[in-house]
């Protein structure tokens, strides 16, 4: 076999074999890369003046992308109702507003309370069963709270959605304008702050004691870690960020749906997160972003057809591409390394 | 009033029982193979469609049409299982459940092309229609011949699986698969006929079910929750379990319906919640 390479070479990668690249905590400065990602909304202010709606609503479900990933791609819980932390968190804020607290950002912090809390609450339940319990009971919760917003029309507006909700401006002197441009502003803002925030948490030691209970979940409480609570914070933190997403949407578009609680958004927050790739936050952007932007373009023909494509989408990235956009470029990038290497020998 | 009770304690078991019918093929592979196959309700959905195109298409009678919809929903299910499903059965179950809901959509885009978005109507025959008078309470005809068709089957099944040489290995595949193997048991032909059965199985409850549930390309979607329910608070691998499960989901989703219509589907929500809490494995554990 061919000698062990420098420690520096294969830091980068997720598999790391060398000794020096074991003992040490991930490396979270900041690559170049992800400077650059992160002036693509930037630029896209400057290049697509007439999609900022589009852009915005991109940026609100990454976020909620991110908030799924954290539990799924990082802590392996599999979950098919994130949509009620969603849902909780965009009838929180309209609600708030709706009743003449229009403020956003308190309006932001008591949707992630409210979602917070319901997670936590919900988390007992989640954390206690296996794959198919957790299945069923995520399910569960989120048709419940369907169920529960769609009966409860005297205060939830039922089938009709919740309208009449007025957002003050930002920090009281940014009105939320009809060309989305406050609006696109103050997503970037939120989603820039959560992320900075959740790839903080990633590459922390309970960042890394989630990934370990993910990949050997028997092991973890034999080096002392407390998985249940583990999990149980990693859920509480994803179901409070959900929370703040859907609490995004609802301030920027003015308007609650009875789907914004449903079961499709759950199922098609799960697919974005899978073709963008699990477990490495920058995926359930790039999945959201690609999700967004094809459902735009495609929807517009049929939307029977769209379901379909979906479906062997998700059929294809299972069986054949595992790891999704993300995963794959890691792939090609790690293909194409050593070949580069050679010619420069 | 006591009439009444019983009338929805009937129309309960008639409706428990063809959940029992659609979900006791996902029971057995879930417990035989693990894998969470969100895509089970696809099958009872070619079942119902089958039935309805040669009631009305080619004019067959209601009865000849069951059969084939067992038919071509367990060839569906054979040829998906050789394909595609075979691959995953070692995968993690965030695969198994993407690729099955992936299965999904494309089952409900596919019925919309090739049916439309609409109710599909089912002309029953006149024997089965209208109220039948049995021991003093006027009881659905079609209700009483949908249970009788469910004891008749669930009764093959258990004759199937408890007396018969196949009934054997499948219980073996179920409880250890790498002692069934070194046995000489083809447990991957074995587990291929099984997911057929189930399929079938699955399609027939659907083409009977047309009447009761209802048939449109969002049928898989609308009640996957329902077989995984009864999957999942019954215990995979049995038939005991599922069919307990059914009966009492099947009771009090009518019940709740009946006597408490504006608060719907939280009975049964909150019926599955307490009872995973008290049983996480299920009703029925299977002997390991």
């Amino acid at each position: 076999m061919t000698p062990p390479l420098e420690s520096t070479d294969i830091s980068r990668g997720s598999s790391d074999i060398s000794i020096a690249a074991v003992a040490r905590l991930p490396n979270d400065r900041w690559k170049p890369l992800e400077i650059a990602f992160w002036l693509l909304p930037v630029a896209a202010w400057f290049l697509f003046p007439n999609h900022l709606v589009l852009v915005s609503q991109i940026m609100i479900v990454g976020l909620f992308a991110l908030s799924l990933d954290l539990i799924l791609g990082y802590a392996g819980i599999v979950s098919l109702g994130h949509a009620a932390f969603f849902g909780l968190g965009a009838y929180t804020a309209g609600l708030l507003s709706a009743h003449g607290w229009g403020e956003p950002v308190s309006g932001l912090a008591a949707a992630a309370l409210v979602a917070g809390v319901f997670g936590f609450v919900v988390s007992f339940l989640v954390v206690r069963g296996q794959d198919l319990a957790r299945l069923m009971v995520t399910l569960g919760i989120g048709l419940m709270l369907f169920e529960a917003a769609n009966k409860a029309a005297f205060i939830t507006g039922g089938v009709d959605g919740l309208s009449g909700m007025a957002t003050s401006p930002l920090f009281g002197a940014f009105e939320f304008d009809l060309y989305g441009k406050t609006a696109f502003w103050y997503s970037l803002g939120v989603l820039f702050l959560l992320f900075v925030l959740l790839r903080r948490v990633v590459n922390s030691p309970f960042g890394l004691s989630l990934r370990g209970i993910r990949d050997g979940g028997k092991r973890m409480p034999a080096i002392g870690a407390n998985v249940d609570r583990r999990l149980r914070a990693a859920y509480t933190v994803g179901a409070a960020i959900a929370g703040v997403a859907g609490a995004l949407l609802a301030q920027t578009t003015q308007f609650v749906g009875l789907d914004s609680l449903g079961f499709p958004r759950s199922a098609e927050l799960l697919i974005m997160l899978v073709l963008g790739g699990t477990g490495r936050l920058y995926g359930a952007l790039v999945g959201a972003a690609v999700f967004m932007v094809a459902q735009d373009y495609i929807s517009g023909l049929d939307p029977a057809y769209w379901q379909f494509y979906i479906g062997l989408l998700l059929v294809v990235i299972v069986l054949f591409a595992r790891g999704g956009i993300l995963g794959g470029l890691e792939k090609l990038v790690q293909h194409l390394k050593p070949a580069a290497r050679k010619e420069d020998a | 009033m006591i009439g009444n009770a019983v009338g929805v304690l009937f129309d309960g078991i008639a409706y428990g029982s063809l959940l029992f019918l659609i979900s006791v093929g996902l029971s057995v592979t879930m417990g035989m193979m693990n894998f969470i196959n969100l895509a089970h309700g696809a099958f009872a959905m070619v079942g119902g469609y089958v039935c309805v195109t040669l009631l009305s298409k080619l004019g067959l009678p209601f009865l000849a049409t069951l059969p084939l919809a067992f038919l071509v929903a367990a060839v569906v299910g054979l040829v998906l299982e050789r394909l595609l499903y075979r691959r995953l059965y070692r995968a993690p179950h965030l695969d198994q459940v993407l690729f099955s809901i992936g299965l999904t959509f494309m089952a409900v885009a596919g019925a919309t092309w090739l049916f439309g978005p609409t109710q599909q109507p089912v002309n029953l025959p006149d024997w089965l229609r209208g109220q039948v008078h049995v021991a003093g309470l006027d009881v659905g005809a079609y209700r009483l011949f949908l249970i009788g068709v469910v004891v008749l089957v669930t009764a093959a099944l258990v004759l199937l699986i408890e007396r018969t040489r196949f009934g054997a290995r499948i219980r073996a595949a179920v409880d250890n698969q790498t002692a069934a193997e070194g046995l000489g048991i083809n447990v991957s032909r074995v587990f291929s006929l099984t997911f057929a059965l189930g399929s079938g199985l699955a399609g027939l409850g659907g083409g009977l079910g047309i009447d009761v549930l209802g048939l449109d390309p969002s049928f898989p979607v609308k009640y996957m929750v329902y077989f995984l329910l009864v999957v999942a608070v019954g215990g995979a691998g049995s038939i005991k379990g599922p069919l307990i499960a059914a009966l009492i989901l099947g009771v009090f989703d009518v019940a709740g319906k009946y006597y408490v219509p504006e608060v719907g589907a939280f009975v049964i929500y909150t019926l599955m919640v307490v009872l995973l809490i008290l049983f996480p494995f299920g009703l029925v554990r299977r002997k390991a």
